[in-house]
């Protein structure tokens, strides 16, 4: 009994070991026990228990033991505590020194010099303005330093201060002499991290919606906000030799446009954004947001600037994963490794394109296989070997039912991709010029640059400070059904794993579910409360003969139901676009070449194609507990609302070629 | 006639034309035009206008959105014979700031796109559009506006409810 007191007394302290005044108990409560200890063994003897004598010492010896470890660890927990609460308070107590736009300028050598204490020369004017009050300098540290107190200033910054230092570091010396003050907004109303194709389609919405609105977009790419799916299709199909400056490509129905959403005149400047009178939509580029302050409604900039904001949403995206082969492979082999994403990504592969013999893709998904058909394009025309390597049997293996998988892998190959499929890498080291993988298998690939196209690792560096809940299985920031995160912040896109009220929780790297998902966000952020519904599509084009779209959960792990147009002669994919004028990018552009490709991809003639298996075009059902979760159109277009109902419906059909004949695949 | 097979898991089904004559007798729960939930067209079901309608393009969320939402909302609730009459003064207004944006608001016929208006839109409903296109925004289907950002010839009629 008196150990269940007392190990109740010792717990309690660590269990409220954060608060000062259990913290002070606790102290005296520790004190106390350790002095009561002595005391009790008496009062136990003396009521006469049984036992022998030696096993009540080592009775002791063990409770003894457990009680001063217990007190010991308790201790230094509270020791820690009392740190934290130190630099809590130091951190409050500077705040009211609010920091006006010029000060980061001056803040920022500030930091370095504290950072860079082996850089005497380049500390000369820095070194000043370290002597000055130290509680600015101390406030621009947002996340608390181990041990940092108002006095340590020149305190070496940690982690996530010397990530967002480290940059403007190398520009310090250069910004110092010339502080031209870079007027940011101090509140944005709508202030939206990230500068992506969500970010665009929730400002647009919110500006829909709310009259006069002011929203502010944040981005760490230089570029505004553009759309990604031209960057590995129709970019590369373009005839236009200068499209990696000009970033235009024809749209399906012929007309031209840029990647871009809007031109530079849509939005409005920065400085502006508070005054202009309409509202308007203003683009902060080259900023990273490194901290954000859910309690205070703020976020904090890499050069330190803080906005505040009433409504916030997160569309950080992600970044494009890498194998970790590659990344231990050297400098030699990194710097022949373009991991795809942004337009620089694409104008430097281009520049590869031209200059390289050699170019291996490795990955056999959506992006992978759609960069192999690019580049195989290209090859038709220059001595380019594009090789695509991925642990998949067929390319988009995870996708695509095995039969159609190597359909389309049939398909890639023709194009002029050398596919090898299985391949796992095992080794990449950089030999007499020439990149070369090492296969599991025994297998060396020897090539001059790869690409890696392995998936996407979601951004969600924010979540530390502002304390959000990231998801386990699906990576990304964990939102609800209308994607909010908490009270006034929202996530969107790639990097929100939100739940879907007919499918479950799940996170989407396509473009239309970007756009979807940034819409719902900024209408909820102007007060729709509406959540995840209109179910948003994706789609890919494999070179001239395989176009389709799809919708739900396309996971070839799921059982599939396919029906397929029974192949005549005229219900080849190419007569069914050119009649409806609908249909494959790439093949509008290229009618004159198409017809050879195709030809030598079909090698049997008519009458055999009655008999071998041709999916020329057809819907393809996937099935969870019987219910139709995911749908893909193969070569049939313009169905996609058919399909949305559907899955919305998510009624369990008993004959799946009844709800095939609603697509009317035979037309075309 | 068709035929069908099995691949592990998958099944597979070939049909002829003739196989999908009949209609399917497939059941679909009938659509709700009032549920909050779904994606509205032009007009909601209250007779407002639906600003974040896909259909618009960036018309109501551009530099001009205002002087628009002005213009469409006057001629949207007008009842004069010719319709749209007294609200001369909103589209002169509107023209003038479109006209300080040429690169955003091509300048074509604003006044017959907008005042057309009606929610003949095929565009799909998920799909930024391009301000740019603003002479036939609004009255054809609209190519231009459409699908730009997804590529795909629309695919979704939103607008027809």
């Amino acid at each position: 009994m008196w150990t269940c007191k007392n190990l109740w007394k010792k717990l309690a302290p660590l269990a409220r070991s954060s608060s000062t005044l259990c913290r002070q108990n606790a102290r005296g409560v520790l004190l106390n026990n350790e002095r009561r200890l002595p005391l009790v063994p008496q009062a136990h003897m003396s009521s006469g228990t049984p036992g022998s004598r030696g096993d009540n010492n080592l009775y002791y010896l063990l409770v003894g033991a457990t009680c001063v470890g217990g007190g010991f660890y308790a201790y230094r927990t509270i020791k820690g505590d009392k740190e934290r609460y130190q630099e809590r308070i130091n951190e409050i107590a500077s705040r009211p020194n609010k920091v006006v736009p010029e000060q980061p300028i001056t803040e920022a050598p500030g930091e370095q010099a504290a950072e860079t204490p082996q850089e005497p020369s380049v500390e000369l004017s820095p070194v000043e303005v370290t002597e000055e009050p130290p509680a600015p300098v101390v406030k621009s540290e947002p996340t608390p330093v181990a041990g940092s107190l108002p006095a340590e200033t020149a305190e070496p910054q940690t982690t996530t201060e010397t990530e967002s230092a480290a940059e403007p570091a190398t520009v310090a010396p250069a910004e110092v002499p010339a502080p031209t003050p870079v007027e940011f907004p101090s509140h944005a109303p709508y202030l939206l991290i990230g500068g992506g194709t969500a970010s665009f389609a929730a400002a647009r919405s919110i500006r829909a919606r709310d009259p006069g609105a002011r929203v502010l977009i944040i981005t760490d790419e230089p570029d505004l906000p553009y759309m990604r799916p031209p960057l590995s299709k129709e970019l590369w199909f373009s005839d236009d030799p200068s499209v990696v400056d000009t970033l235009r490509f024809k749209q399906w129905n012929g007309k031209e446009r840029s990647i871009y959403f809007q031109p530079p005149s849509f939005y409005v400047s920065p400085q502006d954004l508070e005054k202009v009178e309409n509202g308007g939509v203003a683009v902060l580029t080259g900023k990273k947001v490194v901290h954000m302050d859910v309690r205070g409604n703020k976020v904090t900039l890499s050069d330190d600037t803080e906005i505040s904001y009433d409504k916030c949403l997160i569309a950080t995206g992600g970044i494009p994963r890498n194998l970790q082969v590659i990344e231990r492979a050297g400098e030699e082999v990194t710097k022949r490794t373009t991991l795809f994403r942004k337009v620089e990504d694409f104008k430097a592969l281009d520049k590869v394109s031209r200059d390289t013999k050699s170019i291996t893709i490795i990955g056999g998904g959506f992006l992978g296989s759609e960069l192999a058909c690019a580049l195989g394009r290209r090859s038709a025309d220059s001595d380019l070997e594009v090789i695509q390597m991925f642990p998949e049997k067929g390319n988009m293996g995870k996708v695509l039912p095995e039969y159609l998988s190597n359909w389309t892998t049939a398909k890639v190959k023709s194009e002029g991709v050398a596919v090898i499929t299985e391949a796992l890498v095992k080794a990449v080291s950089f030999k007499d010029g020439k990149v070369e993988i090492k296969l599991k298998d025994g297998r060396v690939v020897k090539t001059d640059h790869i690409v890696a196209a392995v998936g996407l690792e979601p951004s969600v560096e924010l979540a530390k400070s502002a304390g959000l809940e990231v998801d386990s299985d699906f990576g990304g920031f964990r939102v609800n059904a209308e994607l909010q995160a908490r009270s006034n912040i929202w996530v969107a896109g790639d990097a929100a794993c939100f739940y879907d009220i007919r499918l479950g929780r799940r996170r989407v790297e396509h473009h239309d579910h970007a756009v979807v998902s940034g819409r719902l966000a900024g209408e909820n952020m102007t007060g729709a409360n509406k959540p995840y519904w209109h179910q948003s599509m994706f789609w890919s084009d494999l070179g001239p003969d395989v176009g389709y779209e799809a919708i739900g959960i396309v996971d070839s792990s799921l059982p599939t139901v396919g029906v397929f147009a029974k192949a005549t002669a005229k219900d080849t994919p190419k007569a069914a676009t050119e009649k409806s004028g609908t249909g494959i990018r790439s093949e509008s552009e290229t009618e004159g070449t198409a017809s050879s490709p195709v030809a030598s991809s079909t090698p049997e003639p008519p009458p055999v194609l009655e008999q071998k298996d041709n999916y020329g075009k057809g819907v393809i059902f996937y099935l969870r507990d019987k219910v139709v979760v995911g749908i893909i159109l193969w070569n049939v277009f313009n169905r996609m609302p058919v399909a949305r109902k559907i899955i919305k419906d998510g009624e369990e059909h008993a004959d799946l070629n009844e709800v095939a004949k609603l697509f009317n695949i035979h037309d075309d | 006639m068709s035929y069908c097979k099995q691949e592990g898991k998958d099944r597979i089904i070939f049909v002829t034309k003739e196989d999908h004559e009949a209609p399917s007798n497939a059941e679909l729960i009938a659509d709700d035009p009032n549920d909050p939930y779904e994606d509205q067209g032009l007009i909601l079901p209250s007779g407002e206008i639906n600003w974040n309608c896909p259909c618009l393009g960036g018309m109501a969320s551009g530099p001009c959105g205002t002087q628009f939402k002005e213009a469409f909302s006057c001629f949207h609730y007008s009842n004069e014979e010719v319709k749209g009459s007294e609200c001369i003064d909103n589209f002169r207004a509107m023209q003038e700031c479109m006209q300080k944006y040429p690169e955003l608001y091509p300048q074509e016929d604003e006044n017959e796109g907008v005042a057309a208006g009606g929610a003949d839109a095929t565009a799909p409903d998920s799909s930024p559009a391009p301000v740019a296109s603003s002479d036939s925004t609004l009255s054809s289907p609209t190519p231009e506006s459409a699908p730009s950002s997804d590529n795909t010839p629309p695919t979704d009629s939103q607008a027809a409810s």
